[in-house]
């Protein structure tokens, strides 16, 4: 099944790219929709089996596998709608949606990896195809946003590439040479520290890129700028689990071996420094897209806090990451509206939403409560499970200025959306305001409240999944 | 022989700091590009026959002549002036190179392994460090990939040295080689060009938060 749903995906976005059909266009989605959907349950009925010898569909893959088929259905929606509204050329039609198909066939791919290679080659293709959907606009602002995020994966890639050659190092003193993650697991006590150290650093600066987190975090707010919203959707949300993936793995093989505490002082370092340009920018920061790029940062710096305190943060960052992935891509389906409701990013030029659209303003309130992790949103039960494993690991200074930057950060968003949603705009032209169906925001809801339920009041199995996927983990 | 081979790539680094045309960047890469099949061709004995002419045509073909000559182009077409722009004096580009090349041999020094030449270490780390300092310090977005193309030269150099055990991990440094190269260049550089008329890093700046 896996290999039919790869070379159906891949034909499928073959077929987009080549076709200028319009209803053919659409069929060609819903096709590729249902096959996501069959996949996914697919999956979960062949729960820890695996296919074609480099996938097997665990615990963590098969979360966040599930995550990005909720998402790819309203993403697929709404591209159709912008696709749609602005008029496209068959051309430009075409390539947004092969891209997309093949970014989302590319992540589902690499959430299921069992070989680090393998991994590493799909995170190449979500560059390839991520890039068609940044540029898509094809003007001056795109190009460079491409260009800046072409060049750092590329490096990130590169630096990835490398700890994978460090790592075979490491590997071939305890006399193996197949770098999957069960045999690498089997061998973790005659991996060399040395280059298992070296091939750590490597790694985890390379996929930051996705991740989001600092050093290489750069390239991913332009990126999200400049995608359109729905693409931007599936860039702020799943691509950055996808960098989470490769991390989490390595750093599971990692924290069996005598450079766990040494490894966790490199997150530690990571997630604060994310956390604190996360909060800088986000006080000076006046385009609105941009502003929820860096809440993901911030919010992927306190997912890396969980991972590095232990305890109960293993179980709080993974549901974590998937309640931001619902949250984030709502905030970004909703943005669209936004945009179309004022014609501007800058929120020097919207305000007073609620007048004008009050299904997305609710959206956007739920989405701002959710995001700041404030009672009673989802994201509350994780954030405060995080900080408690901080405080049960004696981390009490690093807590306390995590709090300080959180609640800077609460200060900036909370000054920012309510602007936008209450403060009207001096000198707005309202007859040029069109009506927004409120049908529209009706996924948003849905992913909104998804996040809520999925934190307040979860399903035994999908806590079930969570504890199987962190029970790998030291204690 | 892989020695001597590996010494003269040292060499060409430290050429390339103070080189003032870009078209002396592009020759250096050809001739790194040379060396690497060198190197190939001495390094894996152990590899099977279709998989090394593959490398080896891919080092000759790719990185040898291709790449340098599609970068000639894309400098006459786009009428780059010849002018490297670093920000730094030549002089200092050449002294932080060498400071990179002895930190890495002492660096290397302290490793005690049987399984890796150390040459191989040497020569790969001092490459990744020489191609992240040209993309830092130089101005034209065509150096920064020369940066990038030196940077994938050295990987090469160091999944060589594992290549003999794993001949896999070679190969998927020339697929990343290829896919990036293809990327960067092919598609983004020509745009760039077209649409940025002087390709600067200082044009790249319109990005903004607000």
């Amino acid at each position: 099944m896996t290999g039919i749903y790869l070379i159906g995906a891949f034909v499928l976005a073959g077929l987009l790219i080549a076709n200028r059909n319009a209803i053919l266009n659409n069929l060609l989605i819903i096709i590729f929709g249902i096959l996501q959907i069959c996949f996914t349950i697919y999956a979960c009925y062949n729960y820890r089996s695996s296919f074609l010898e480099y996938f097997t569909f665990d615990s963590l893959g098969l979360l966040l596998l599930m995550t990005l088929s909720i998402i790819t259905i309203p993403a697929l929606l709404h591209s159709y709608l912008y696709i749609r509204r602005h008029d496209e050329t068959p051309q430009s039609r075409a390539i947004y949606f092969s891209a997309l198909v093949f970014l989302i066939t590319s992540i589902s791919a690499a959430y299921l990896a069992n070989h680090i290679a393998v991994i590493w080659i799909f995170t190449e293709m979500t560059t390839l195809s991520a890039s068609m959907l940044i540029y898509h606009h094809r003007n001056k602002l795109a190009l460079e946003g491409t260009w800046k995020y072409v060049f750092i994966c590329a490096i990130s890639i590169t630096f990835v590439f490398i700890g994978i050659l460090f790592l075979s190092l490491s590997l071939q003193h305890a006399g193996s040479d197949d770098l999957s993650f069960s045999n690498l697991m089997a061998y973790k006590d005659k991996l060399n520290p040395f280059w298992l150290r070296l091939a750590f650093l490597f790694i985890f600066t390379g996929f930051t890129a996705k991740l989001g987190l600092v050093p290489m975090y750069t390239a991913g707010i332009d990126a999200k700028d400049k995608a359109p919203a729905p693409a931007g959707a599936l860039l702020a949300s799943v691509l950055m689990n996808l960098g989470f993936v490769g991390i989490f793995r390595f750093y599971a093989i990692v924290a069996q071996t005598s450079l766990f505490h040494w490894a966790n002082l490199i997150i530690f370092i990571a997630a604060v420094l994310s956390i604190f340009v996360a909060t800088v920018y986000m006080t000076r920061v006046m385009n609105i897209k941009r502003m929820f790029a860096y809440s993901g940062i911030e919010h992927m710096g306190i997912v890396m806090l969980g991972i590095a305190a232990g305890g109960v943060g293993y179980y709080a960052a993974i549901l974590h990451i998937i309640l931001h992935a619902f949250v984030k891509s709502g905030l970004f389906f909703q943005f669209n509206q936004l945009y179309r409701t004022f014609q501007s990013k800058s929120i020097q030029h919207v305000g007073n939403y609620f007048k004008y659209n009050p299904a997305g303003a609710i959206v956007l309130l739920i989405g701002f409560i959710s995001a700041t992790a404030m009672p009673p949103s989802g994201m509350f039960v994780s954030e405060f499970l995080i900080f408690r494993s901080l405080f049960e690991g004696n981390y009490i200074i690093l807590l306390i200025v995590v709090l300080l930057l959180l609640t800077i950060v609460i200060w900036a968003f909370g000054k920012n959306i309510l602007k936008i949603l209450f403060l009207p705009v001096p000198g707005l032209d309202e007859s040029k305001i069109p009506a927004i169906n409120p049908w529209e925001s009706l996924t948003q809801y849905l992913l909104m409240f998804g996040a809520i339920w999925l934190g307040l009041n979860p399903p035994l199995i999908f806590v079930e999944l969570i504890q199987d996927t962190v029970k790998i983990l030291p204690v | 022989m892989t020695n001597v081979l590996l010494i003269i790539f040292i060499i060409s680094l430290l050429y390339v700091s103070i080189a003032n045309r870009i078209i002396t960047y592009v020759r250096v890469l050809a001739l790194q590009g040379f060396i690497l099949f060198g190197v190939t061709f001495l390094q894996l004995k152990d590899i099977q026959t279709w998989n090394l002419v593959l490398i080896l045509l891919e080092t000759i073909v790719f990185r040898a002549v291709a790449v340098p000559m599609f970068l000639a182009y894309l400098i006459s077409r786009n009428k780059i002036t010849r002018e490297t722009e670093p920000y730094l004096p030549h002089f200092i580009s050449l002294i932080i190179i060498t400071m990179i090349v002895v930190i890495t041999v002492l660096l290397a020094n302290s490793i005690q392994d049987t399984h890796l030449d150390k040459i191989f270490f040497i020569v790969s780390l001092s490459t990744l460090f020489t191609g992240l300092y040209f993309i830092a310090s130089r101005k034209k977005i065509i150096t920064h990939v020369m940066g990038y193309l030196m940077i994938e030269n050295g990987v090469f150099i160091l999944s060589l040295a594992v290549g003999n055990e794993m001949p896999n991990l070679v190969n998927l440094g020339i697929m990343l080689d290829v896919f990036a190269s293809v990327l960067i260049l092919g598609i983004f550089l020509n745009k760039l060009g077209d649409v940025f008329k002087a390709v600067d890093v200082d044009q790249l700046s319109n990005l903004k938060d607000y």
